[in-house]
């Protein structure tokens, strides 16, 4: 890697002000609502009241005829036209070695409506009144069939959400060495079991899903504007197994994106429905989902139902973890639901700890519920809660100090191969949580309980000790694990003549910034200043391929691949340099933006070697092409493994249950750090998640009708400013070993580790076992009841 | 939304008139206009009351506070008037919704709605309040304890238009809003007022209407003391439960939050 400790055009670690946020603050943002195409249409999508039900008939004659309607499909007509199902991108198989049941999942209902939202019809008309009013004449006879709604009791209920899954059991599998799990907890001397619900979630992205969808007769091509995280995945899912359409005739444009949180990685129903309907129509379609649909249809996040156990031995030594969970489908099988709950989850079980022995057995069902997939976090805060909460239980009923049993356990010597499968290369576990410790001034922690208990108040303290696994992922280990795709990133670099750089990532911002970041890494690589660097991405007709953003993957893989496009034209500008400069290639160095004969002080700037390539007039054209333009593609050679400590204490009030959350205080390791305002940024959206979903936040569905009974912000409790302190955070750096950058990512960690450090610190305070997510007055409430 | 007819009348008089069918009277649209964008609620014509002078504005006349029923709750909130005869009256404004609700919500399209979580009828109970309403050339003087009749109910014929309410003012008062952590409507809130001898209590969000509670009355007229207050154990029965608390929890909360509003209004 160039050294540019020295530039002043050094960029990297600065806290630079987003260069996106002018657009997006002074409403100049253009999102996909705010495009409007010739001869736009208006669709709308008719949706199941029921749960389950059959569809007995459907008759579309008077909304046929009512003003402005243009079209009407139906799932017939998908059928008639053979459009597949939606396809799954990840293959678990059973126990047993058996594939998981994948379920036809029409993008239009085709017989039965499987949950409350499923579409069922497609309206296109004139304008959306106009439409609506045509929905509402649609007659649809349903019989109401059972519903199937609780995530334990799926795999034992009589009704079946699809016929051909018995038991609406998706799959079920298992991790680990069950053996060695099992003689460990023979020969422990104590064991701790606790029972966990991690509570469903909407993810409530601030733009509701939208798109647009056009067809172009002269050249038999469509386009598809969408709020998606990954535009070349979702066209390639598309084409490939969907509609049957060659890629080259797809263009998919994910404009600015009003945030996704995993729910805009996926391949939706709508989408595809738009995009057939399009041709059908010969006008542009535009679906803008109200924010009922996205409370109905956006794919929820985490429902799963686990036991755990710890077994140690006389000293709080870990010896073996034995999980079992049951985690919710959904009614269909989302883009990347199976891998949630098994690969994203099931390999993060030994968190931070040396535990030898770790046996994990998952069952995943369906229920008549919207489909559930990754949502931020996805797997790994399910794995973070199970393991901090038990750790702290652990060390509650050995009576051992909840940070002395975490040191105690701690993995201390890297790479490390943990008994579930992932190698972490490097960390600091103990540097993060001394770190933390001071920031939180535990210390004075006992004086502050005793003021609040003087009011008459309990306050508490808990700990969360998280690890994560980012940059997804090596393709040839995703793949030996199920996925049907590749995880790569890929990235080009685009020298214009006079030496301003665009860059083309298959990297996707919805929120993250990385227009600012990004730039900066290559303004810091190619000494320029960052106004000559553009980066351009989410548009499969401009960026040449690209796996999308997820994982908190994008720095470390997407920036990785684009800081290897910027070492090829660096190597090409040296032969250029070399040319103009009458030396040899080898003796060529860049620093500062500048080639230079090494040794002396003869140089030639960045912008002349650029422009001498598309002016290649005295250029060694025999050796050398003209031009200024190179692509890399980045596999990773590891996950990466960010990781932290997290330190929060609550107030309870024990009259009303009313939990308030007095400190936050987070030390994150995410290796080296581009640019440390950003990082904090996302720290704080990460941990205000976290805390929602501890705190306030809660999917439920009434348990016999699967009517969904918080379908809007009057039920569903986002936590606010005020719910929120202002948080603590700090950093530690152990730089990733196996990326330029040395870089982990930093975009999830917040809501992985923030929901066990506050369920910790309120059972701390009311010296309780468990205490059930979302932490509600209520149910603080009666716990403090019973404890008095 | 459905198509309607909307007319700006700029008397009262010609509201009255023009409240013909279906018709509905749009005060601040707060409700109501959420209500018909989903498709939940659709009238023929709307009746908006913000051009009409006479109905806004704030007023002190002996004992009573007088407040039109198109004033917006940003300004009863900060009425130096309000602040100074019922401060409990003027945070309770200050507490609605947020910020944009405050500027556009009313006084009379919030108690004409009844919304079984909403403040003011609290206020209207709480304070023994007078509500002046027209129908017709008819004026009419309907006493608080008698406005609200059930969930969104309440004494108002069709067409009839609530013109100002008439607050008397108290020794002291408070207005505690334990407020649905979702939609921060009051999931229990509880007006306290004391007169002389006599102490009023009115509870809102925890049943299908606002209501007095007697027993917490009677408790604090023998003792105007918080923990007079909070050791009244309040019936469940009749008491709403949902997701965001149990009947049981919102009668304990009620005997809570009447013991605050007591230290509140103790100062």
């Amino acid at each position: 890697m160039t050294d540019m400790s020295m530039s002043p055009m050094n960029q990297m670690g600065k806290p630079i002000l987003r260069r996106e946020d002018q657009r997006f603050l002074t409403g100049n943002g253009q999102y996909t609502d705010d495009i409007h195409l010739q001869r736009e249409t208006a669709g709308v999508f008719l949706r199941s009241p029921h749960a389950h039900a059959r569809i007995k008939s459907i008759k579309l004659e008077a909304a046929q005829k009512s003003p402005g309607v243009i079209a009407i499909f139906t799932g017939q007509d998908l059928a008639d036209a053979k459009v597949n199902g939606l396809p799954c991108g990840w293959l678990i198989n059973n126990k047993d070695g058996t594939p998981m049941k994948e379920p036809a999942h029409p993008c239009l209902a085709q017989g039965k409506v499987r949950h409350v939202g499923d579409q069922v019809a497609l309206i296109v008309a004139e304008t959306q009144w106009q439409a609506r009013d045509a929905a509402e004449l649609i007659e649809v006879d349903y019989e109401v069939l059972t519903a199937v709604v609780d995530t334990a009791g799926a795999n034992s209920a009589t009704t079946l959400v699809h016929d051909d899954v018995p038991g609406n059991l998706c799959y079920d599998w298992g991790h680990g060495d069950k053996a060695a799990t099992e003689a460990a907890f023979a020969k422990a001397a104590h064991v701790t079991k606790l029972s966990f619900v991690n509570n469903r979630l909407i993810p409530n992205a601030m733009e509701p899903r939208a798109a647009i969808a056009s067809y172009t007769k002269h050249d038999d091509s469509y386009t598809l504007h969408v709020a998606n995280q990954n535009p070349h995945v979702e066209r390639l899912l598309m084409c490939a197994f969907v509609l049957g359409l060659p890629e080259s005739k797809v263009r998919v444009i994910a404009p600015d994106v009003g945030g996704g949180f995993g729910s805009k990685i996926f391949l939706y129903a709508e989408d595809v429905a738009l995009v057939w309907a399009s041709k059908r129509v010969g006008r542009p379609i535009k679906w803008t989902a109200e924010r009922s649909e996205s409370f109905l249809t956006d794919a929820h996040g985490r429902d799963h139902v686990s036991t755990a156990e710890m077994a140690m031995d006389a000293n709080g030594k870990f010896l073996a973890l034995r999980v079992s969970t049951t985690a919710n489908m959904g009614a269909y099988l989302s883009t990347f639901a199976s891998a949630v709950p098994t690969i994203l989850y099931a390999t993060l079980l030994a968190g931070q700890y040396a535990t030898p022995a770790i046996y994990v057995e998952v069952k995943a069902v369906f229920t008549n519920t919207a489909p559930v997939d990754a949502y931020r976090g996805a797997g790994r805060p399910e794995a973070t809660y199970l393991v901090e909460r038990i750790v702290e239980q652990c060390a509650r009923e050995m009576k051992i100090d909840p940070v002395e049993i975490r040191r105690r356990n701690f993995i201390k010597t890297f790479p490390y191969a943990t008994p579930v499968g992932l190698t972490y290369d490097v960390g600091d576990y103990d540097a993060t949580l001394t770190k933390v410790l001071k920031l939180a001034d535990v210390a004075g922690y006992p004086a502050r309980k005793a003021a609040s208990a003087k009011n008459g108040k309990l306050r508490g303290l808990g700990y969360s000790c998280y690890i994560e696994a980012c940059g997804i992922a090596p393709s040839n280990i995703a793949g030996a694990l199920g996925a049907r795709a590749g995880l790569f990133e890929a990235g080009e670099v685009r020298v214009h003549p006079t030496g301003t750089v665009t860059i083309f990532t298959g990297s996707h911002s919805h929120g993250q910034g990385h227009e600012t970041t990004f730039a900066q890494v290559v303004a810091s690589k190619l000494g320029i200043p960052i106004e000559n660097v553009e980066i351009v991405h989410g548009d499969t007709g401009r960026v040449l391929f690209g796996m999308g953003t997820y994982g908190s993957r994008s720095l470390a893989v997407g920036g990785t691949a684009i800081v290897k496009a910027v070492d090829k034209v660096i190597a090409k500008g040296k032969k250029i340099a070399a040319h103009l400069l009458e030396a040899a290639d080898t003796d060529i160095v860049f620093e500062n933006g500048e080639f230079k004969v090494a040794g002396t002080d003869k140089k030639v700037p960045f912008a002349q070697v650029s422009l001498t390539a598309y002016v290649p007039h005295n250029y060694p054209l025999d050796k050398l092409e003209p031009g200024l333009n190179e692509n890399a593609f980045y596999d990773p050679a590891n996950f990466t493994f960010p990781a932290g400590s997290y330190v929060c204490e609550v107030e309870v009030d024990p009259a009303t249950g009313v939990t308030e959350v007095c400190a936050f205080s987070a030390v994150d390791d995410f290796g080296n750090i581009v640019n440390p305002m950003i990082v904090e940024g996302q720290v704080h959206g990460g941990i205000a998640q976290g805390l929602g979903q501890a705190l306030l936040e809660s999917c439920i569905y009434d348990k016999e009708t699967g009517q969904l009974l918080t379908g809007s912000y009057m039920d569903y409790a986002m936590p606010r400013a005020d719910d929120l302190p202002s948080f603590k955070v700090d950093n530690c750096v152990t730089p990733c070993s196996h990326n330029p950058l040395g870089v982990k990512g930093c975009g999830e960690a917040g809501a992985i580790g923030a929901p066990p450090a506050l369920i910790n610190a309120i059972t701390d305070a009311l010296g309780v076992r468990d205490l059930e997510m979302p932490a509600t007055r209520e149910r603080v409430w009666r716990a403090a009841q019973a404890r008095a | 939304m459905y198509a309607f007819e909307y007319q700006n009348p700029s008397t009262a008089a010609a509201a009255i008139g023009s409240a013909k069918g279906d018709a509905r009277f749009l005060a601040g649209g707060q409700s109501l206009v959420q209500a018909m964008k989903l498709r939940l609620s659709q009238t023929g014509t709307l009746v908006d009351l913000s051009g009409i002078a006479e109905l806004k504005g704030i007023s002190v006349a002996g004992s009573n506070v007088i407040i039109g029923a198109m004033t917006r709750h940003s300004e009863v909130a900060r009425s130096a008037e309000v602040k100074q005869a019922i401060p409990a009256l003027a945070d309770l404004a200050g507490g609605i919704g947020d910020q944009m609700v405050r500027n556009q919500g009313t006084l009379g399209g919030s108690i004409a709605n009844a919304d079984p979580a909403a403040c003011y009828p609290a206020a209207i109970l709480g304070l023994g309040a007078t509500i002046k309403a027209s129908v017709g050339q008819k004026e009419r003087a309907i006493t608080g304890d008698s406005f609200f009749t059930g969930l969104f109910e309440t004494t108002l014929a069709p067409g009839e238009l609530i013109t100002s309410v008439e607050f008397p003012v108290p020794d002291c008062a408070a207005y505690v809003k334990f407020k649905q952590p979702a939609s921060r409507f009051a999931l229990v809130g509880v007006f306290v007022a004391k007169f002389g001898s006599t102490v009023r209590v009115a509870v809102t969000g925890a049943k299908s209407s606002v209501f007095r509670a007697t027993d917490i009355e009677a408790a604090l007229s023998k003792s105007f003391t918080p923990e007079a207050a909070a050791a009244v154990k309040v019936s469940a029965n009749g008491m709403n439960g949902d997701m965001h608390g149990s009947a049981e929890y919102r009668a304990a909360m009620v005997s809570v939050m009447a013991g605050r509003a007591v230290a509140r209004a103790l100062g």
